[in-house]
């Protein structure tokens, strides 16, 4: 029977890997995923899981760790957070590129500097590029769902990616709530065994990963990335059709809350989208069409289901957690190429929020709402949600 | 240790680890380091799974679609030869204890050069040392980053013309002693170190044996030309390195959990500057009117270094500080 846990998020996070009981755990800490490896830590010191964890002495030993162990045939798992994964990133790029099905929660943080230790998206928008499948979650029973799937995922034989779960650092990491927790037989079933077709241990069948890569073979290798990426896109729907069998729970690329009939949608990723909902029902009952659609799959990017939801809409506002220096911010700017084909474009607005940690109240989401409701969005201008200017 | 025999029978099966089709250059010392460890490792019975890092060997030996490893083989990236080989010796070890797989022959062999090793990659080594990870790591030590172009590297000696640091009108080259790589493993206690040199291949093979069977971390570092930059001919790479050892240059030794050796005494030692003038890249040394000035300074060092190595011998003698790690 499942239980309801009432505990922070980082622990929902450690009790998904102690189901899933990894052959391998290498990672550094670095707040606030700090107690996900403690968690871990002690799981293992207990002997609640026989995991054999390496207590690395960087995040960037931590990835390298996890690559070979990855190659080794082995159940791997790590997690970080910002500068952290920062230090990793030359790695993160060689995991994707060896396609190793490594799973890491990302509790997102600021990226310095100056330093920060708060919540915002700036860390995983940095490697949105490295070849890492990116799912964002709102809350508890999110994070823990989407770890779960994130092992099934990245094992499917045509895709062999790693994959990133985001949850808001402090905001879900430390805040308590409940969330249903599957039995570990399920949760253990659910993800079964690992037995990858090539492994640095087989010395039967020696295997060189990691060769120097030239200019006759680099550019189709990375087109298979690619292709694997699509092959992600179209496991997902499968893997949350599977998922829902043990959990009841249905999941999707985008999540919809009362986008039917709604004039005006709001698109935001992780933990604000549970203010947002609550500014959209707010809205709604001063009889405002208002929606939300909250993103949960950001790579491989759901333009089409983006497309279909925001079709013949008349305006939408897109909340970014992270800018891109003298760019557009990056589901902003997503969103509004996935719309270039639409038939009936809405208007649009950019707005960038909490960078830093800083607060988002109801107030400031009802704000860009507002712009929107008033007519008064511009394609062309980055705003800006409780900043001082 | 294996006889040349065992030896000698292994090379004739043709099962090496380290095959032909590599693309380092004729005369390079590399190629040696890596037949001679991966065959001392075979010849026991060992299985020999190889990491390594960016660097001349990785670059000339895997070059897609080939690969002149007939082991398996993981290269990463530069710095992380060790962390990549502590995440796989992980994982060999669970999947042992899980039952996954049942080899227990696996040996963990790491090759990296000394920019890998004594600069970048100190980190993640003196990491993977740390944690007490079961693996051989193997610095081919060629004194300098090659693979990109003579650059100086924390090994590189006084004196030695580098590209980032040229022996110029104002400046004499490297203005630094190299660091003591041995010193700053064994510093670790829990490990075999060693030093070894392409001239005395049964005393780095007897080295590799200790190390492989060194239930723990093991390093081993092999002063092993690159012909190319020390400017020396293709065919002088060991005959070189016998001279850095009779000069004092490059003395053989090794540490095993606090306890030193030194595992060749010359009865007569020559002076330094026999082998420094034997190489290229001190010509434009010699010309500067430094030059003594310097070769005292290595000579001065290379005698108390010595001294202190055989001091330690004594002291250390049937003391080791640890027993076990
Ligand atoms: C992070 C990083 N910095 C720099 C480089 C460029 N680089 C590749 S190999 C190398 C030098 C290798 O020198 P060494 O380790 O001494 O090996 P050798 O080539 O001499 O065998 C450098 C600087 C790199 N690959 N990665
Ligand atoms: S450049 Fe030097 S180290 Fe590199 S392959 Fe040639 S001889 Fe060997």
């Amino acid at each position: 029977m499942p239980v309801k846990l009432t505990v922070t998020g980082a622990a929902a996070v450690a009790h998904a890997m102690r189901q899933i009981n990894p052959d391998v755990v290498a990672a550094y800490p670095i707040t606030p995923q700090t107690p996900i490896v403690e968690y871990y830590a002690g799981f293992v010191s207990d002997g609640i899981v026989d995991t054999v964890m390496v207590p690395v002495e960087s995040e960037h030993s931590a990835m390298s760790a996890v690559v070979g162990s990855a190659a080794s045939g082995a159940r791997t798992m790590t997690a970080t957070a910002a500068n952290g994964l920062a230090l990793m990133s030359e790695i993160v790029y060689i995991a994707a590129s060896y396609r190793l099905p490594i799973v890491m929660p990302i509790v997102n943080r600021a990226l310095s500097g100056p330093i920060n230790i708060h919540c915002d998206h700036s860390d995983a928008m940095m490697v949105r590029d490295s070849g890492w499948i990116q799912f964002f979650t709102e809350n508890h029973q999110e994070a823990y769902d989407f770890t779960i799937m994130a092992t099934k995922l990245a094992e499917k034989e045509n895709v062999l990616l790693p994959v990133m779960v985001n949850l808001d650092g402090f905001i879900t990491s430390h805040g308590v709530e409940s969330f249903e927790m599957l039995d570990d037989e399920v949760v253990r079933e659910f993800v079964g065994s690992w037995n990858p077709k090539y492994s640095l241990l087989n010395t039967k069948n020696p295997v060189t990963f990691g060769p120097l890569d030239l200019f006759d073979y680099y550019f189709e290798h990375h087109r298979q990335q690619e292709e694997a990426m699509k092959n992600a896109y179209k496991e997902l729907p499968g893997v949350f059709e599977e998922f829902e069998k043990i959990s009841g729970r249905r999941y999707d690329f985008l999540d919809l809350y009362k986008v039917d009939d709604a004039d005006y949608i709001m698109i935001v990723m992780n933990s604000t989208a549970s203010t947002a909902k609550y500014v959209v029902d707010q809205l709604r009952e001063e009889g405002h069409k208002v929606g939300l659609v909250k993103p949960q799959v950001f790579t491989p990017f759901p333009k089409k289901q983006f497309q279909q939801v925001l079709n013949g809409r008349k305006g939408v506002v897109v909340l970014d957690r992270a800018m891109s220096f003298g760019k557009e911010a990056p589901l902003y700017s997503l969103v509004k190429s996935s719309l270039y084909e639409v038939a009936s474009r809405p208007s649009l607005g950019s707005y960038i929020y909490g960078l830093g940690g800083r607060d988002t109240t109801p107030e400031m989401i009802r704000e860009a709402f507002e712009d929107a409701l008033q007519g008064n969005l511009s394609t062309d201008e980055q705003r800006y949600l409780g900043l001082r200017e | 240790m294996p006889s040349i025999r065992d030896i000698v029978g292994y090379v004739e099966t043709n099962d090496w680890a380290f095959t032909q089709g590599h693309r380092l250059c004729p005369g390079c010392n590399a190629p040696m380091v890596a037949n001679w460890a991966t065959l001392a490792a075979k010849s026991l019975g060992y299985e020999p799974v190889v990491g390594a890092a960016t660097g001349c060997l990785e670059v000339s030996s895997t070059i897609y679609p080939f690969t002149s490893w007939n082991v398996p083989y993981i290269h990463n990236a530069f710095e992380n030869v060790a962390a990549t080989i502590s995440g796989a010796e992980s994982a060999y070890r669970s999947l042992l204890n899980r039952g996954k797989i049942k080899n227990d022959k696996i040996k963990f062999i790491a090759f990296a050069g000394d920019g890998g090793t004594y600069d970048i990659g100190l980190q993640s080594l003196s990491g993977a040392i740390e944690r007490g990870h079961d693996f051989v790591y193997i610095l081919y030590d060629n004194e300098g980053y090659m693979n990109t172009g003579n650059q100086r590297s924390g090994s590189t000696p006084i004196g030695a013309d580098s590209t980032t640091e040229p022996v110029g009108k104002a400046i004499s080259g490297k203005l630094q002693l190299k660091k003591s790589i041995v010193d700053i493993i064994a510093g670790h206690e829990g490990v075999y170190a060693a030093t070894a040199v392409t001239s005395e291949p049964w005393d780095f093979i007897r080295k590799m044996q200790s190390a492989l069977e060194f239930k723990g971390p093991a390093f081993i570092s092999i002063l092993a030309p690159c012909v190319r930059f020390w400017r020396i001919p293709d065919d002088s790479g060991p005959e070189v390195t016998k001279l850095a050892v009779e000069t004092k240059y490059w003395p053989l030794w090794e540490y095993n959990m606090g306890v030193y050796k030194v595992t060749k005494k010359p009865k007569i030692f020559k002076p330094v500057k026999d082998y420094v003038t034997k190489l290229g890249r001190y010509n434009k040394l010699m010309k500067r009117p430094d030059a003594n000035e310097i070769l005292e300074e290595l000579q001065n060092y290379v005698d108390a270094k010595w001294d202190r190595l055989l001091a330690l011998e004594e002291i250390t003698k049937d003391k080791p500080i640890r027993t076990k790690i």
